[in-house]
């Protein structure tokens, strides 16, 4: 019942309980990610022997290698920073120009255009994953039966990868950059026309320092929904995988604490991402991240 | 001037083709062409190297082996009873969150409710491992609290999947409820209240078909990403999850039958699609609209 009529006792105990139980079980499987990137035991498994740092600082002359020695995994984490910077770049160009586009034009076709941009929200991600690497490895095959071309960027591998994601995120960073587009008032656009400003001066001085929230918005969500996508990535993987894919792989083998030592960091990263966000006062945003990771 | 307005209209044609451009590449060459590339792949048959005829075969193998469609309709029915429960555990949160908690307090626990998706779902599964697992953390409580006499395998069941598949989907169901329950005026809970009427006809009545739409924006969501999921049912389930996505994977990395797993990938569209329109049908609601509220 709502807060202004009355509740009886049970129902305001039940509650409070109910919301009590509902955030453990929401946070209990991160802080025990946690808690284990410390536990002095060759398994992120119980019982607590102690605390370590060696899965963090640990090298080869200690038998344990840590985070900062684990070349394999850093170089992931590499991978996966390199491809979603170009990831960021891609849709947060492509989603502005989507903006202006969708906002401000009109031509035939608009409404089929618009209903198409936002397909690629519904497509499960394996299957955005294997129709790109259908076609790529058909395009590849058919230049080298051709032409003798050998096309090694449309084989799985990284170029791949970014493909795949951007094919997605793109229609999230067009999303963001039209709500705010909407809101703009075009006639200060209009008014420095009339005093005279070029299109570019507007565009510069006017349009573009008030998209700049929804700008840095959708870099920020597109690089951490990169970062953090699988289903599409694993169909496109070549011979260096991004950190999600390596830490698949490695929990399938029977996972190493070291690997709750690089979720550490990811959790403090993803935390201050999203407070910051926050506070900006992007509100839909943080909604959008996990879908299709 | 009418000369001046040519030119801006000549030069507004020359800026709309140049917008039109990323958008057309960027959907035409990763969407359409992938797409209908896959529907040709899934219609031939190889009959020789580099020789292949149409045929219906991959689909008919679907059809024909049981545990093709066995799997398949065993994803279906687990991802509808994870959006049920999905929707049934975030509905009091995000009543909680419109409706009980006022101010300050309201806001906060909507951010702390928000703040666990932003990790990597491959971290949150390796949570539920060290938590679930024979050597974890829960088996070696319940022996601990003498529930058990020796650790249990809280891994590889049907019941543990659904606990993954509801955790990661939780955000998604949670964030449309709190907004198509915000616009549900209060005053009209309190006329109801004090007209005389029951929780549960305050629920069914006002409450219910208020957030209808959030709750199929929800449901499709939920459903949509549970059923294309592949990380958390191939951990949480190890061998025994039989995940439709799983079967994809095989064919088309493993086995490398690319035609067999392009079918398999367009019954997973299929699926995907014909729900996202049932649903969409059911509350009389555009594609559209929903994708932007959620």
């Amino acid at each position: 019942m709502i807060a202004s009529l009355p509740r009886s006792a049970w129902l305001r105990t039940a509650t409070v309980l109910y919301v009590a139980a509902f955030l453990i079980f929401l946070f209990l499987p991160l802080v025990i990610v946690a808690v284990f990137a410390f536990n002095n035991a060759p398994y992120p498994a119980p019982p607590w022997r102690g605390f370590t740092l060696d899965w963090f600082m640990g090298n080869e002359s200690a038998h344990r290698v840590g985070l900062f020695h684990d070349t394999e995994l850093l170089g992931s984490v590499w991978t996966s920073v390199v491809v979603a910077s170009w990831v960021t770049v891609l849709s947060v160009a492509v989603g502005t120009a989507n903006a202006f586009l969708m906002e401000r034009y009109r031509f035939p076709g608009k409404q089929a255009l618009s209903v198409l941009m936002l397909t690629p929200l519904v497509i499960p991600g394996v299957i955005l994953g294997i129709s790109i690497l259908a076609l790529s490895s058909r395009i590849a095959d058919l230049a080298d039966a051709l032409f003798g071309l050998d096309l090694d960027f449309l084989r799985p591998g990284l170029p791949l990868v970014v493909l795949g994601q951007f094919s997605y995120i793109a229609t999230i960073a067009t999303l963001m950059v039209s709500a705010r587009l909407k809101r703009f008032e075009r006639t200060l656009e209009e008014a420095a026309l009339n005093l005279g400003a070029s299109h570019v001066a507007v565009l510069r001085t006017i349009t573009f320092p008030y998209l700049r929230p929804a700008l840095i918005g959708s870099a920020a969500i597109s690089f951490l929904m990169s970062f953090e996508n699988f289903n599409t990535t694993l169909m496109l993987v070549g011979a260096d995988p991004p950190l999600t894919v390596m830490m698949y792989g490695r929990m399938r083998e029977g996972a190493s604490p070291v690997l709750n030592a690089v979720s550490l960091f990811l959790m403090l990263a993803s935390a201050l991402l999203a407070l910051s966000l926050m506070r900006g006062g992007s509100r839909s945003a943080p909604a959008r991240v996990a879908a299709e990771s | 001037m009418a000369e001046a307005q040519g030119a801006s209209g000549w030069q507004r044609r020359l800026v709309l083709t140049l917008l039109l451009a990323p958008a057309l590449l960027w959907l035409l060459s990763l969407i359409v062409l992938p797409h209908v590339d896959l529907a040709f792949l899934s219609i031939r048959e190889r009959i020789a190297p580099h020789q292949y005829r149409p045929s219906l075969d991959q689909y008919r193998t679907f059809f024909v082996e049981p545990l093709y469609w066995q799997v398949f309709v065993r994803t279906a029915l687990l991802s509808g009873v994870a959006t049920a429960l999905t929707l049934v555990i975030a509905f009091p949160i995000a009543w909680v969150i419109t409706k009980v908690a006022q101010g300050r307090a309201s806001a906060l626990l909507f951010v702390v409710c928000l703040i666990p998706f932003w990790v990597s779902e491959t971290v949150r599964a390796l949570g539920w491992l060290i938590l679930l697992r024979e050597s974890g953390v829960l088996p070696a409580l319940l022996v601990r609290l003498g529930i058990t006499a020796v650790p249990v395998e809280l891994l590889y069941h049907d019941a543990t999947i659904l606990v993954g598949l509801v955790y990661t989907s939780l955000l998604f169901m949670v964030v449309p409820l709190v907004s198509s329950l915000e616009s549900l005026d209060n005053s009209l809970i309190e006329a109801a209240y004090d007209l005389g009427a029951s929780g549960f006809s305050i629920l069914r009545s006002i409450v219910i078909p208020h957030a209808a739409p959030g709750i199929t924006a929800g449901c499709i969501v939920v459903f949509m990403l549970t059923l294309g999921n592949y990380l958390t049912p191939t951990l949480l389930g190890g061998k025994n999850s039989q995940w439709f996505t799983e079967l994809i994977y095989t064919q088309f990395i493993v086995r490398f039958n690319w035609e067999q797993g392009a079918a398999f990938g367009f019954l997973l569209l299929a699926l995907s699609t014909a729900m996202v329109a049932l649903g969409l049908r059911l509350s009389g609601q555009r594609f559209v609209d929903v994708m932007r509220r959620s």
